[in-house]
């Protein structure tokens, strides 16, 4: 057999705590579920014997974690935490995203899927306003945070980034001390009063990011010491120490190994509750894992945007379902 | 034996392979002769350095009975008890008593034996005992640049035999020359010294320093983190890139006319080589503080937007600490460069004969280059020794600023 020619998906050995924790997650939806079991079997059950033959690649282990039994529609009842409208980001002349609207709700977590350099990461850096840091981008379109212009001038994008916080692709901890890196952003926000306050901040938060039994005896060593799944937690547990809204994901797992993946995969179902959460992901096994909707980017556009269930086993779109069956990307 | 696998084995391969290891070895034997080359010219600066400057920290001394009686020196033993005293000593006679109390001694050759430095160290012992007026006292007493040199075996006939004669008596010794690191200039090499053109030297890179570090650091962190790229921004990047490759007398032209000229500044003073000094330096921090500005990881700038810092905070309590170590690097380049620059100090006045070590740094000064400079043109031969002991204290200085400037940088390295 031609090398060249290997599987286009990877068949990932499905993570057991993953998996637990998203049977567990399923029945937790509570706003927005319509508590009907005998839809959930049926939503559950037409892919599988259906349309089963369409994901060939995808083993059929997997197929119960991209099940959202909870809602019907799209959107859930409550008014979404953020949502885009027809946004467009131009580098310099060059249109890197074009009319992108995507709402994104509390207690759920959106992953946005799509080939390299299909715009997905730049879309996430315009929520909380990254893509200012590029002096040739232009971001075009309206984007709000409960109803309040994240573009408009008078917004305070320092503000902004500490209400919307963001985990970076690759692990980037400050070359301090694991407390400061975790007590930086409480600190210049002046979320503590005292010096106690602050170390309640710094560890509830390493809690939250389930790093605090690793480290809570070496608070003071630096934070780049520790292992790559590691830092990335320390990232997570620094963006949590400001008391963030959303949380924005920018592919978190690409630089980490299956196990480190896999707890940050279950962090992301415990902060679930807790955060809005925005996700970008290069694989698709995981995107089916860890969210409930899945928006899919090609070549600047937004193709798609659904229930994860949905996008994963019956896309509306003839691309969408070429790329999560790995006939390009 | 497949097609495939006898290509690597043919002769026109094994050629090549031949041929790649005898370009490694010559590369290899090149930057081996090239290092062996900088290391061979090291050495022989320091030697020849070492050989001529290190008899500079030496002098010969003679003894010489001195009786105040026999001489014209009339000193009140109570008038050297006040404040006063020093000045009362050198109005009075001391290089005649000493002249007598050669000839006394040595027969009429030794009249000029002694130079300033005996008269300045009797001077100082009157002052400190003045009892010695009253009885015979054997002083050992530097002797002259010409028996010095003579001593150390660079001399002309006539201060041979002197040598000669003063060493079979027993009347001649080697001592360390204190005075060389406390003294300033003056025209008898026997009693010069370079604590002037240090202290000088200490003062200028003290103002250069408190100038040049945050006003090229501060330009540095403007130009890379906040300033828009557009046509004036580059333009002055070119200005600054070409400032840090005018030739320095330019500098001190420049000094001359702006700080002496139009700010009536005081002539030749640290102030003015600091400020003109700081004029060289601050492009060469601007321009390494820049590229280690560039050069700290753009994810640690997302970081700590990512949490909300603002662009400040961003600058000051992640990018600036990385930079550091680089602006260092760059800082201990310039100020080194500027300590031993003697061009533009010459324009500005710095070249004035002056025989006290500065008080502030606006008082009449020198530096350790334009004092090495000064010296090394001068016609009597035991300047010769003493230029090179005062490039040795130079090159000490400079060590011991770069020691410093190093041992900082470690401090602030950190890895991310």
């Amino acid at each position: 057999m031609d090398m060249k020619e290997k599987m286009p998906i990877t068949p990932v050995t499905p993570v057991p705590t993953t998996s637990a924790a998203i049977a567990a997650e399923a029945n937790r939806e509570g706003p927005v579920t319509t508590d009907d079991p005998a839809q959930a079997e049926r939503e559950g059950a037409t892919p599988l014997d259906g349309e089963g033959g369409k994901l060939p690649n995808l083993s059929m282990a997997q197929l119960p974690n991209i099940q959202d039994s909870s809602d019907e529609q799209i959107a859930p009842a409550a008014p979404p935490k953020m949502s885009a409208q027809d946004v467009s980001v131009f580098y310099g002349e060059k249109q890197a995203l074009r009319d992108v609207s995507i709402k994104i709700h509390n207690d759920l977590v959106t992953a946005f899927i799509g080939p390299s350099g299909c715009g997905k990461s730049t879309f996430l850096r315009c929520l909380n306003r990254m893509n200012d840091t590029i002096p040739t981008a232009r971001v075009t379109g309206c984007i709000e945070l409960d109803g309040e212009d994240v573009m408009a001038s008078d917004m305070d994008v320092v503000q902004l980034r500490a209400r919307v916080g963001m985990v970076f692709q690759k692990p980037n901890p400050f070359p301090k001390s694991i407390f400061e890196n975790v007590a930086y952003g409480p600190r210049i926000h002046g979320l503590a009063t005292s010096k106690s306050e602050l170390q309640g901040i710094v560890e509830k938060s390493l809690k939250r990011a389930g790093l605090w039994e690793e480290v809570k005896d070496r608070l003071q060593e630096s934070g780049t010491a520790l292992s790559g799944g590691q830092q990335q937690r320390l990232c997570i547990a620094r963006a949590i120490a400001v008391d963030p809204e959303v949380i924005l994901m920018d592919e978190p797992c690409s630089a980490l190994d299956p196990i480190a993946t896999a707890k940050i995969e279950e962090l992301i179902h415990e902060l679930r509750g807790r955060y809005a959460i925005a996700i970008v992901t290069h694989n698709m096994q995981q995107a089916a894992r860890v969210s409930q909707r899945t928006a899919f980017f090609h070549l600047g556009e937004m193709v798609e945007y659904g229930k994860t269930s949905n996008i994963f086993t019956n896309p509306r779109e003839q691309r969408t379902q070429d790329y999560i069956t790995g006939r390009y990307g | 034996m497949t097609a495939a696998s006898s290509r690597w084995n043919d002769e026109a391969m094994l050629r090549r392979v031949r041929r790649r290891y005898v370009a490694e070895r010559w590369f290899r034997f090149a930057g081996l002769a090239a290092i062996s080359l900088s290391i061979l010219f090291l050495a022989f600066l320091l030697w020849s350095m070492a050989s001529r400057g290190l008899s500079g920290f030496w002098h010969y001394e003679a003894s010489l009975p001195v009786d105040f009686a026999k001489s014209n020196v009339f000193l009140d033993p109570a008038s050297l008890r006040g404040p006063d005293a020093q000045q009362t000593v050198a109005g009075a006679d001391i290089e005649g008593a000493i002249s007598q109390s050669a000839t006394a001694a040595y027969g009429p050759a030794a009249a000029e034996m002694f130079g300033d430095g005996a008269t300045e160290k009797l001077g100082r012992a009157i002052v400190d005992d003045p009892d010695v007026l009253s009885k015979t006292t054997t002083f050992w007493l530097p002797v002259g640049s010409r028996i010095d040199v003579a001593a150390k075996g660079d001399g002309d006939a006539a201060s041979e035999r002197m040598v000669d004669m003063l060493k079979s008596r027993g009347m001649l010794k080697r001592a360390f020359n204190a005075q060389f690191l406390e003294a300033s200039d003056s025209t008898d090499p026997t009693s010069v010294g370079v604590w002037g053109a240090l202290k000088g030297s200490f003062l200028t890179m003290i103002v250069t320093m408190l100038l040049a570090f945050p006003v090229g650091v501060l330009a540095a962190v403007y130009l890379e983190e906040f300033a828009p790229r557009n046509r004036w921004t580059d333009a002055i990047e070119v200005s600054i890139n070409n400032l840090a490759a005018v030739p320095s007398i330019i500098f001190g032209l420049l000094g001359l006319a702006v700080f002496l000229n139009v700010m009536n500044l005081p002539r030749s003073a640290p102030l003015v080589g600091g400020l003109t000094l700081a004029l060289m330096t601050m492009p060469v921090i601007v321009i390494a503080g820049r590229n280690a500005i560039k050069s700290v990881p753009p994810s640690i700038r997302d970081a700590a937007l990512g949490v909300g810092a603002s662009k400040m905070q961003v600058t000051f309590h992640h990018v600036l600490p990385l930079a550091l170590p680089g602006i260092l690097t760059g800082t201990i380049i310039g100020m080194a460069r500027a300590l031993g620059e003697t061009a533009p100090l010459l324009m500005i006045g710095m070249r004035a004969f002056i025989a006290a070590p500065p008080d502030g740094i606006s008082d009449p000064a020198t530096v350790l280059p334009v004092q090495i400079f000064l010296w090394s043109d001068e016609v009597d031969r035991a300047f010769v020794e003493k230029t090179s002991a005062a490039i040795i204290v130079l090159l000490l200085f400079m060590l011991l600023m770069n020691g410093l400037a190093i041992y900082l940088r470690n401090r602030f390295e950190r890895r991310w």
